[in-house]
């Protein structure tokens, strides 16, 4: 019930930001009203980043402490995380259509490292699909998404050797904070748009992480069923699950 | 310091074993290099007879072909534990699981480094590159690769090995952790061949030995995890 006020509050957040962001606030000078789409891109580029860093930490956490729940949590980060991520690419292409002029810079390091981002989560959302054995596919997981985050800073600066031709952060660069080129309205209406964004988020976390749990129980259920079944026709084997490797 | 010494030992041993059963075995390794020379010789086709395109993209490809032969290469030094039960057996042996990483880990980059070695003068062929004068930070690059390489490759392997697709999974898995080393081993080997004339060459090196000592710790310290599942 809780979860589900959660999400109507989400939904009229994002609504509410959207409506300022592109009604609202003025356009940028420079780059028009093209300068609209980095609200959204930024906000999905940053739950991205935390979404992954739930998955690092929770599959940590079930490395030490050996209970399933954080590897739903982990699952859930990942999940949110991937769709994020695609959505910040998505924005960020649309964006550099009309500023830059191509859809893809390669000598943008962010949009570089966003998209080995993508393909590493993707990769692993595919390894849990093909490991049945929730233990097993736990920790399997778990080291995926530990060197997967470990891997992302090198990616990045790795990627800034190149020189690039991205807007060097806004944030956090003192001398920018205390002399803002960016107005305030405009910033606000970025800080007001990630809040949305994050409501949003730990709203399809905690769904995610709940179908997760829903979804191992059925699987669990079907595993005993079987089980039972082999035994009743009396088989004999009771391993009917995964072959001996 | 005497667990120091054990672990070594116990590491020293397996990868002895690995390169025995290498050498024994020589069809196997010999195909890999066979199939990263192709590669090499498919690229020439790829990129057309232009001989001053190819010499130009030769590091780029150079290590495309080394990234290639060695994703062979990881499964290969799997395949070996999980045939006939082995890695079960491995898991069982009463020693810190760090030191079987590390032994992996020890084949896995003598075998890159070989894998390396022996298509730096193909590329120096195939795609007219004089390497002779480069030789000495080239060969760096190739041993600092082939370690990165070898510590993501023996976790990756050990995940996958004993899964359904793993044909598919290792490198699907691989290839994005690897980008970095990717980028940073041909921009070395471009700063060697070019002479190094920004002074470039330190750096990229620099940031392979940190992307080795990463991947060593992280592998080293979630490989026990792969082994008991």
């Amino acid at each position: 019930m809780k979860t589900r006020v959660l999400g109507f509050v989400a939904v009229a957040a994002v609504i509410g930001a959207s409506i300022n962001g592109l009604f609202v606030v003025p356009a940028d000078m420079n780059q028009g009203d093209a300068q609209r789409i980095m609200y959204v891109h930024v906000a999905s580029a940053w739950i991205a980043y935390a979404s992954f860093g739930v998955t690092a930490l929770a599959g940590l956490g079930y490395l030490v402490w050996r209970d399933l729940r954080l590897d739903a949590l982990a699952l859930a980060g990942a999940e949110v995380g991937v769709i994020f991520t695609a959505f910040a690419i998505w924005g960020g292409m649309m964006w550099g259509r009309p500023v830059w002029g191509v859809y893809w810079q390669w000598e943008d390091p962010r949009l570089t490292t966003t998209a080995l981002l993508l393909a590493l989560y993707i990769g692993y959302l595919l390894l849990r699909r093909l490991t049945d054995d929730p233990a097993r596919r736990a920790a399997r997981a778990a080291v995926v998404g530990l060197i997967a985050a470990v891997d992302i800073p090198i990616v990045h600066f790795s990627v800034i050797w190149w020189r690039g031709l991205h807007q060097t952060p806004t944030f956090g660069d003192p001398s920018k904070v205390l002399n803002p080129s960016a107005p305030l309205q405009f910033v606000l209406a970025l800080l007001g748009m990630l809040s949305a964004f994050t409501l949003v988020w730990i709203y399809l976390l905690i769904r995610r992480y709940q179908l997760a749990r829903l979804d191992w129980r059925l699987e669990d259920a079907a595993r005993r069923g079987r089980v039972a079944a082999a035994h009743g026709s009396a088989m004999g084997a009771a391993s009917v699950e995964e072959p001996a490797r | 310091m005497n667990d120091l010494r054990r672990g070594l030992s116990v590491a020293l041993a397996i990868a002895r074993k690995d390169a025995i059963s290498e050498l024994r075995g020589r069809q196997a390794a010999g195909s890999t290099i066979f199939f990263a020379a192709l590669v090499l010789l498919l690229f020439g086709f790829a990129l057309g007879p232009d001989s001053q395109r190819l010499a130009l993209a030769a590091p780029g490809l150079l290590w495309l072909a080394i990234v290639f032969g060695g994703l062979l290469t990881m499964a290969r030094l799997h395949q070996l534990e999980a045939d006939d039960g082995a890695f079960e057996q491995l898991a069982l042996y009463p020693v810190d699981r760090r030191a079987i990483y590390a032994g992996k880990a020890l084949a896995g980059a003598a075998a890159m480094l070989v894998l390396g070695g022996l298509l730096l003068p193909v590329v120096a062929i195939l795609y007219g590159v004089p390497i002779g004068g480069a030789w000495l930070p080239l060969l760096g690059a190739v041993v600092l690769g082939a370690i990165g390489f070898a510590a993501v490759g023996t976790a990756y392997a050990g995940l996958t090995i004993r899964m359904r697709a793993r044909e598919v999974m290792l490198p699907l898995l691989m290839l994005p952790i690897v980008a970095p080393l990717l980028l940073a081993a041909v921009k070395a080997t471009v700063a060697s061949l070019g002479g190094d004339p920004l002074g470039e060459l330190g750096s990229w090196l620099q940031l392979l030995v940190a992307f080795d000592v990463i991947m060593l710790v992280v592998g080293a310290g979630t490989y026990g995890f792969l082994l008991e599942d």
